[in-house]
């Protein structure tokens, strides 16, 4: 195997990496915003559903819960492919970590900007979405960037359910070449060029809430 | 047959009654890898964060880019490395001893952020003032920036310590005997996964949440007299 | 010993570019009591923390109880030894603005601790010297209480007994009532006027409190950007400045304190 065919296999891994760490980190989001709003607005059932699949998926460890997936949902008659499992079970558990933030963002917003939307007779949901939420969404940004990065890094996991991301192709080429000093390295370096990539993202999304925020108060005042 | 345990499949309550032996054995590795892979994270996160406050410049720097690299890669592929990598160099190490290594490796680039804003949040006027009352070097840590900066300290490391028990099941995958390997083992003998894994994603978070009551019993108990953390 | 205690000559102190001090020269005898009053950010607080070792500087001499320590090319920290500084730093202590208690420790703990760790008293001499020192800033049924549980006036009359348990030659105080409410104020100058009675106790004071500085001190320095524009006997001064600079500091301070 040349440097350049053991280059161009890992560059395929990097993309499955980036497409599984897009896609989970995409649903986890949604997931997030579902959980943690319902953990603060929602009534008692659903506050407590919310709060009970938080603690779960925070309280597991992520590789138990994918193989749990890949191993023992089978035998009760679900069967997922890899790629679907490894989103899945990705997508759960960092929806809890960032279900945690919106919950903490939402209740760091004043109880005084609560009362003055009470005040002025606006409906639940446009108290939620016109004026908690915009608000609060530029405080979880930073955590949500820590989030990011922190799935990216869980996806490497998902070679251990036979996904093809970086980590497979590294361990596959190692088994190859027995280059494992260089191997791992352009690995570690892909992922911290990865991170890096999204911590830039993140980044400049905060700057763009942070305006939107700041154009939304001036718009409103 | 694992560790003299055998295993009755005639129902699943006995099935998971006679497994439990055995996961209680990879428990106690579960356990002990994350104990001394903690300690290994708060002494290198110390040498991280006592290296980048050096004033010489390039130290300091590489270090930062250092902690900065390792906090930004999977475990996983720094344990590969350690694990396949180190033997190439002659460094051959039990499982166990790679695994602890790495785990405490990756939270070290976490311990040492805590120590950063634990130390940096002890008011300059506290050095100033020490040094005003001639104390040594050794004093001022000794008694007047450590007993500051623990307290502020304890509340994370403590969560970190709860993060790095949770990520002990990946040290598995090189071969250490935890109690996920354990229960794949036994599912793979038994063709009967649900139950083993189940219980081990069962037995976690109830380690996890007896792991968080004792860090605020311990951090009740600790004196932080005069210190406020907020 | 004959000549002054404390002696700049010809220091200079940067901060980065920004020049603090040019060719700075500066006396004081023992037992001097000595004011230092000048605008914001003219170096006031500068020179204290150089005589305190807080600061290091870059040209001249420092000469300080027979010890001198200068630091030619200013390159880098301290370029004396920490065992050369220590000794400078016997003969000082300071009083900070924002007290500087330790918090982790009682009112009669934040006195003895230096003395027992640095001069190497006995917990019981130690202790004794402390109790009279807290007998004498008013404050001996508060031993055992923590800085949280002090007032600021409290905090400061203690932080002054914890400096005076060193036995210092030289006692600074940098501005100790600034962060005091104005209804405190009055019981930690109480406690200064009391040590400025002290025969051999060399006093720099910084102080916006001109009729306070006026009162006790045997000299006053008006300083203006980095320079000692005027000095003289407190009366003169605050009577009859002579230089322009002096005048418009003195009245616009003094429209200050009449429309608070
Ligand atoms: N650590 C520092 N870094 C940079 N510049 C500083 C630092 N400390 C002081 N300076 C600058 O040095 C100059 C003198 O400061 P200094 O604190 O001595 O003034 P001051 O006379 O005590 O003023 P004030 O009455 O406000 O306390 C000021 O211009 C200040 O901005
Ligand atoms: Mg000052």
């Amino acid at each position: 195997m040349s440097l350049a065919q053991e280059i161009l296999a890992m560059a395929k891994g990097a993309e499955m990496t980036a497409i599984v760490a897009i896609g989970s980190t995409l649903i986890g989001a949604v997931l997030a915003f579902a959980f943690g709003i319902a953990r603060v607005e929602g009534g008692r059932l659903l506050s407590w559903l919310a709060l009970i699949y938080i603690e779960f998926m925070r309280g597991t460890p992520l590789l138990v819960k994918l193989f749990w997936l890949y191993y023992a949902l089978p035998l009760v008659g679900v069967s997922l492919d890899p790629f679907t499992t490894g989103i899945v079970g990705l997508s759960l558990n960092i929806g809890a970590y960032g279900a945690e933030v919106v919950r903490g963002g939402l209740q760091s917003v004043a109880t005084a900007q609560r009362e003055a939307a009470r005040a002025l007779n606006f409906p639940r949901r446009h108290t939620l979405l016109h004026i908690l939420l915009p608000q609060a969404v530029v405080e979880m940004m930073p955590a949500f960037g820590n989030l990011a990065i922190q799935n990216l890094k869980d996806t490497a996991l998902v070679s251990l359910i036979s996904i093809a991301d970086l980590t497979f192709r590294a361990q596959q080429i190692r088994n190859l070449t027995l280059a494992g000093a260089r191997v791992y390295s352009m690995t570690l370096v892909g992922y911290f060029v990865m991170s890096l990539l999204v911590a830039a993202l993140m980044r400049f999304l905060e700057i763009r809430a942070r305006r939107g925020a700041a154009f939304a108060h001036s718009a409103h005042g | 047959m694992i560790y003299g345990y055998a295993w009755d499949t005639s129902s699943p309550l006995a099935y998971a009654v006679s497994i439990l032996p055995i996961l209680a054995i990879g428990l106690v590795v579960t356990l002990k890898a994350a104990v001394s892979g903690f300690v290994v994270a708060l002494v290198l996160g110390l040498i991280w964060y006592l290296l980048r406050r050096t004033r010489i410049r390039a130290v300091a720097w590489s270090t930062a880019l250092l902690v900065e690299f390792i906090r930004d890669t999977p475990l996983l592929v720094q344990l590969f490395f350690l694990y396949y990598v180190l033997p190439d160099y002659g460094v051959v190490l039990p499982a166990l001893v790679t695994g602890v290594l790495a785990l405490g490796l990756q939270y070290s680039a976490y311990t040492a952020e805590v120590y950063r804003g634990g130390f940096g949040a002890v008011p300059r006027g506290q050095w100033e003032a020490a040094i005003a009352l001639n104390l040594s070097r050794y004093r001022i840590y000794r008694d007047i920036v450590i007993p500051q900066a623990v307290p502020r300290i304890m509340p994370a490391m403590g969560n970190y310590a709860v993060s790095m028990l949770k990520e002990t099941p990946v040290l598995s995958v090189v071969t250490v005997l935890d109690m996920l390997n354990l229960a794949n083992m036994i599912g793979d003998r038994t063709f009967e996964y649900l139950i083993p894994l189940s219980l081990v994603g069962v037995i976690f978070p109830i380690m996890t949440t007896l792991c968080s009551v004792g860090i605020h019993l311990l951090e009740r108990i600790l004196p932080r007299d005069g210190i406020a953390l907020r | 010993m004959t000549g002054p205690l404390i002696e700049f000559r010809d220091v200079g102190k940067r901060f980065d570019r920004l020049t603090v001090l040019d060719r700075f020269c500066f006396t004081v005898q023992q037992g001097e009591k000595v004011s230092l009053i000048g605008p914001s950010g003219s170096g006031k607080s500068t020179v204290l923390r150089i005589l305190m070792t807080l600061e290091p500087f870059q040209e001249g001499t420092l000469t300080l109880g027979g010890i001198s320590y200068h630091q030619p090319h200013g390159r880098g920290p301290f370029k004396a030894s920490e065992r050369h500084l220590r000794e400078v730093r016997r003969n000082v202590g300071m009083v900070f603005q924002s007290f500087n208690l330790f918090p982790h420790m009682t009112a009669l703990r934040n006195i003895v601790e230096a003395p027992m760790a640095v001069l190497g008293l006995g917990r019981e001499e130690a202790e004794s010297r402390a109790l009279e020192l807290l007998r004498l800033v008013g404050l001996l049924d508060k031993k055992d209480h923590f800085p949280a549980q002090l007032s600021g006036g409290q905090q400061q009359r203690v932080a002054i007994a914890r400096a005076m348990a060193m036995r210092p030659r030289v006692l600074l105080f940098d501005e100790p009532t600034s962060a005091l409410d104005p209804e405190l104020v009055g019981e930690v100058l109480g406690v200064i006027r009391m040590l400025a009675h002290e025969h051999d106790l060399t006093m720099l004071l910084v102080t916006h409190e001109m009729r306070f500085a006026r009162e006790i001190s045997d000299r006053v320095c008006f300083f203006d950007s980095g320079q000692i524009v005027e000095q003289g006997s407190p009366d003169r001064i605050f009577a009859e400045p002579a230089h322009p600079r002096t005048r418009a500091f003195l009245k616009s301070v003094l429209a200050e304190s009449r429309t608070a």
